[in-house]
């Protein structure tokens, strides 16, 4: 008989095992899912892990996809080590989104390039806003931060919709719902020629090594973390719990609206209704799966990005539904949480006369 | 209180066989053995102890019989049959019933009402409270059964515990630190009980570590340490320090006092009032209070008083008071925060440890940080060389047993993380020590280190103000004492003019008649308890 007995301490081992088992769970979980509906699983194996590294290509676009939602996350990890519940992680990235693309359409033939870090900062300050809604009504009227996150992103969506099919439609683009296309001024510097990879990446890894040194080096990350895990002793040290609140939203606002703005004035190039692509929720996976550490934050998005091209391929490739990119993020968050387990309690095998009866 | 001789206990007669009878029960957890081979013999209509320090293996013990811990092996014969109780039904079922050190009732429910939920549902309310009725004039535990719970006083509270305990007419009845709450008057009360419900030959396992309760009390002991019994003995026949010597191995060093003059005023709070902040709460009413500088001020009165209110109040978590109530230093400070309290030199060692005076899962370097900024540079940068070496220096200080500056505070045992918080604050250089419940579930040994710690902050020209449920503790390390009764402060006492019977007297509010009278005569001071 299997019998989980509680650890005297968490196991470190485990805090980082855990990840890899939960992967290894869902790739077996993939396999028999390959199986079942028909095709070869090595090569559904291969779309998922092998294609999307193969080639310098094709490890651009998984840093491409990989970068939005590796800043979207650093911010939330911020959030949820405060024990603050930011699920609209998405309709920040959107309303930075709008910011960035309001000002990119200000942009004529004659703009200079001081035109990119306007757009980034009026992402950022989008961003920051639209979080900052959530801030003000959780502090002044004690609202579910949760509730309120999660439906401005309906709002956000529904900003942009109005935007889109009313006052900034190109008027040239036959009645398309979108913006003209942005100058080329407007666009993130490339890094290499021939990748779509921009300056976005270098600073979700910069924002990486920030939060590292503002998480573990600082005395007011302390005082956030201490807030989130011990709120009774954030008020014994007098640690204020509504600067938390703001510092965690705004941060989280700030780093949603940032990717917000890399991704239109980056490889969208225009605002359409389907600049909300789901990575302010996928980041909720990849800040857990990424332990919400900085660096296994960077790790876990770049295996979520895999799944995202994955999902495409599998649609193109293997006649599979692209929804499969859907159902192998929940798989993993899953086996996560299951796996999680091993961190607090060990599994121990009892014989049947073990014990007294 | 005084031991008062005890009745004789019904005799049991010859050949019934044990209430209860455990051997070789053994319980290992993954860190520890809690029982390794524990026996117990209780005979019918004995009081029996079980003694020991926190963590000795009490409660699990008394888990196991009332079903709630199985064990990993042993034997229960219960009434010399042997038996299998696999959780506290089959408990009841058996004639066993608990009183927990933690209450199980609604707030919000009368006495009848938390009694009837335990109950048959076929019997009706009215048929309840007339039983109730009926057992509290039986055992003169005086209780209302149509009030609402969170009108009574905690010891009211233990009464319905115990009613609703009795009302299964027990066989064995587990009583788990039942004092810890008490008054010393209610103590006696409780005892009065007890004895009258042995006499009628209800046995009783009496869970305590408070030696002279047991040697009033108790008709057998089983003492216990590191989950092995080391002494089973008649209490009234051993000293103290006999009973303490096989509870820890060793008698308790005892504290040197040394008389001194104190110096100027350090803490001032004027006619500190505050309303309730939550329902369960308790106002503060007119609190005047002093303490200077190399004095130790005892606050005495049971949980639930305003405790809890009074030391949010001081040490700035609750920031209500108006400037001028809460003085630190002739400074108004009714309005900041803890952070500019502690830089004017007050510190605080709470009552919870885990979750309040430190982070569970965070370093023992880093709660260092809640209240000590030396590791922290410019701009809030954390030097973590300089914060571990803090934390190995109060380590070593203070003899807290750790696996180093990063070991988790939970992995901790209580007294360790106590030390250890106690140390942190003493290494602050204080001008003002406030600490709740210094020992409280805190061993022997590292009570008596503590309390050393706090007299000789005292000597070194410190202000201390000490929150205490333990009469003992306040009379071994304070010059004053003061009483916290239903949000009020009685006026202070000093230690030599104090009692036990008056200061339990005080602890129910009972202190207006006995200092007008004593204003009257102009001798204020004097003991006529």
């Amino acid at each position: 008989m299997l019998k989980l007995e509680a650890r005297p301490q968490a196991s470190r081992l485990w805090s980082y095992g855990s990840p890899l088992l939960a992967l290894a769970i869902t790739v077996l979980i993939g396999v028999a899912l390959f199986a079942a509906l028909g095709k070869d699983p090595v090569r559904g194996l291969q779309v998922f892990f092998w294609e999307p590294v193969k080639s310098p290509y094709a490890l651009g676009e998984l840093a491409l996809k990989a970068t939005p939602l590796l800043l979207v996350a650093l911010g939330l990890a911020v959030c949820f080590r405060s024990n603050i519940w930011n699920i609209g992680a998405e309709g920040q990235f959107v309303i930075g989104a709008v910011a960035a693309g309001g000002i990119a359409l200000l942009a004529d033939k004659t703009t200079g390039p001081w035109i990119v870090p306007a757009i980034l900062v009026a992402g950022v300050l989008g961003g920051m806003a639209w979080a900052g809604i959530t801030a003000l009504l959780r502090d002044r009227f004690n609202a579910n931060e949760i509730l309120v996150s999660l439906m401005l992103v309906y709002v956000a969506t529904l900003l942009l919709g109005y935007l889109v099919y009313g006052p900034w439609k190109d008027p040239m683009g036959y009645n398309f719902p979108q913006t003209r296309m942005f100058e080329r001024v407007t666009q993130m510097p490339k890094l290499f020629a021939g990748s779509r990879v921009t300056i976005g990446l270098p600073l979700a890894l910069a924002g990486s090594a920030l939060l590292w040194v503002f998480l573990f080096r600082t005395r007011a990350g302390f005082a956030l973390q201490v807030g989130g895990l011990a709120p009774a002793a954030a008020r014994y040290a007098g640690f204020s719990s509504r600067r938390a609140l703001w510092a965690a939203l705004l941060i989280s606002g700030a780093t949603a609206g940032l990717a917000g703005a890399l991704e239109v004035a980056g490889p969208i190039g225009q605002l359409t209704p389907y600049v909300p692509a789901g990575y302010g929720f996928a980041a909720i996976i990849v800040a857990f799966v990424g332990r919400l550490h900085p660096v296994g934050m960077v790790f876990s998005a770049l295996l979520m990005s895999m799944f995202y091209i994955g999902g495409e391929l599998a649609q193109s490739r293997l006649g599979l539904p692209k929804s499969l990119t859907g159902v192998f993020q929940g798989l993993l968050l899953f086996t996560l949480l299951a796996c999680d387990t091993l961190i607090a309690y060990r599994v121990r095998w009892v014989g049947a006369r073990g014990g007294l009866r | 209180m005084n031991p008062t001789p005890h009745s004789a206990p019904a005799a049991p007669a010859a050949g019934e066989p044990p209430r209860l009878q455990l051997t070789g029960i053994t319980k290992r957890y993954p860190a520890v053995v809690a029982n390794d081979g524990v026996s117990l013999t209780v005979r019918p209509g004995e009081v029996h102890a079980v003694l020991g320090e926190n963590g000795a293996g009490k409660s699990t013990l008394m888990k196991i019989i009332y079903g709630a811990v199985k064990p990993d092996a042993g034997q229960v014969l219960f009434d010399g049959r042997p038996v299998q109780v696999r959780n506290p039904q089959e408990a009841r079922q058996l004639g066993i019933a608990m009183v927990f050190q933690h209450f199980s009732l609604f707030d919000t429910l009368t006495v009848a009402e938390n009694v009837w939920l335990g109950q048959d549902k076929s019997v009706p309310l009215a048929e309840v409270e007339r039983r109730i009725r009926a057992t509290a004039s039986e055992y003169g535990l005086d209780i209302d059964p149509l009030r609402p719970v969170h009108t009574l006083s905690v010891g009211e509270m233990q009464r319905v515990e115990i009613i609703r305990a009795l009302l299964t007419a027990p066989r064995l009845l587990i009583l788990d630190e039942p004092t810890s709450v008490l008054t010393p008057q209610a103590v006696d009360k409780l005892f009065v009980v007890l004895r009258k419900l042995a006499g009628e030959g209800c046995s009783i396992l009496y869970i305590s570590h408070k030696l002279h309760e047991i040697r009033a009390l108790c008709t057998a002991c089983t003492v216990m340490r590191g989950g092995k019994v080391t002494g089973v003995c008649d209490p009234s026949q051993e000293s103290n320090a006999s009973l303490s010597r096989m509870m820890i191995g060793a008698e308790p060093p005892q504290l040197a006092h040394r008389a001194q003059a104190p110096g100027e005023v350090v803490l001032r709070t004027r006619a500190l009032s505050l309303p309730v902040a939550d329902p369960f709460g308790v106002a503060l009413i007119d609190v005047e209070l002093a303490v200077r500088a190399g004095e130790v001020v005892g606050i005495a009165g049971v949980s639930g008083n305003g405790q809890k209110e009074l030391l949010q109040a001081l040490s700035g978590e609750d920031r209500r008071a108006e400037a001028a109530m809460v003085q630190l230093s002739g400074r108004n400070a009714g309005r900041l925060g803890p952070r500019r309290r502690r830089a004017l030199g007050l510190h605080f060692v709470p009552e919870e440890r885990l979750g309040r005076g430190a982070v569970p899962t965070m370093g023992l370097a880093h709660n260092l940080l809640l209240t000590r900024g030396d590791a922290v540079g410019a701009g809030g940068w954390l030097r973590m060389g300089r914060l571990r070496e803090q934390a190995r220096g109060i380590i070593e200080r203070f003899q807290v047993k750790a696996g180093g500056p990063d070991a988790a505070a939970q992995s901790l045992s209580g007294g360790n993380l106590q030390k250890f918080i106690v140390g942190r604050e003493i290494d602050a250089g204080p001008k003002l020590l406030i600490v709740a419940q210094p020992t409280w579930g805190v061993d022997v040994g590292a009570a008596a280190q503590i309390r050393g710690e706090i007299l000789r902050l005292r000597d070194q020209g410190c202000a201390v103000l000490v929150l205490s449920e333990e009469l003992d503790e306040l009379f071994e390390i304070c010059d004053r004492l003061h009483v916290l009764a239903k949000g009020r402060l009685s006026p202070s006492v000093p230690r030599a003019e104090a009692t036990v019977a008056r200061i339990g007297e005080w602890m129910s509010g009972l202190w207006h008649a006995e200092v007008q009278a004593h204003l009257g005569a102009g001798e204020v001071g004097h003991a006529q308890a």
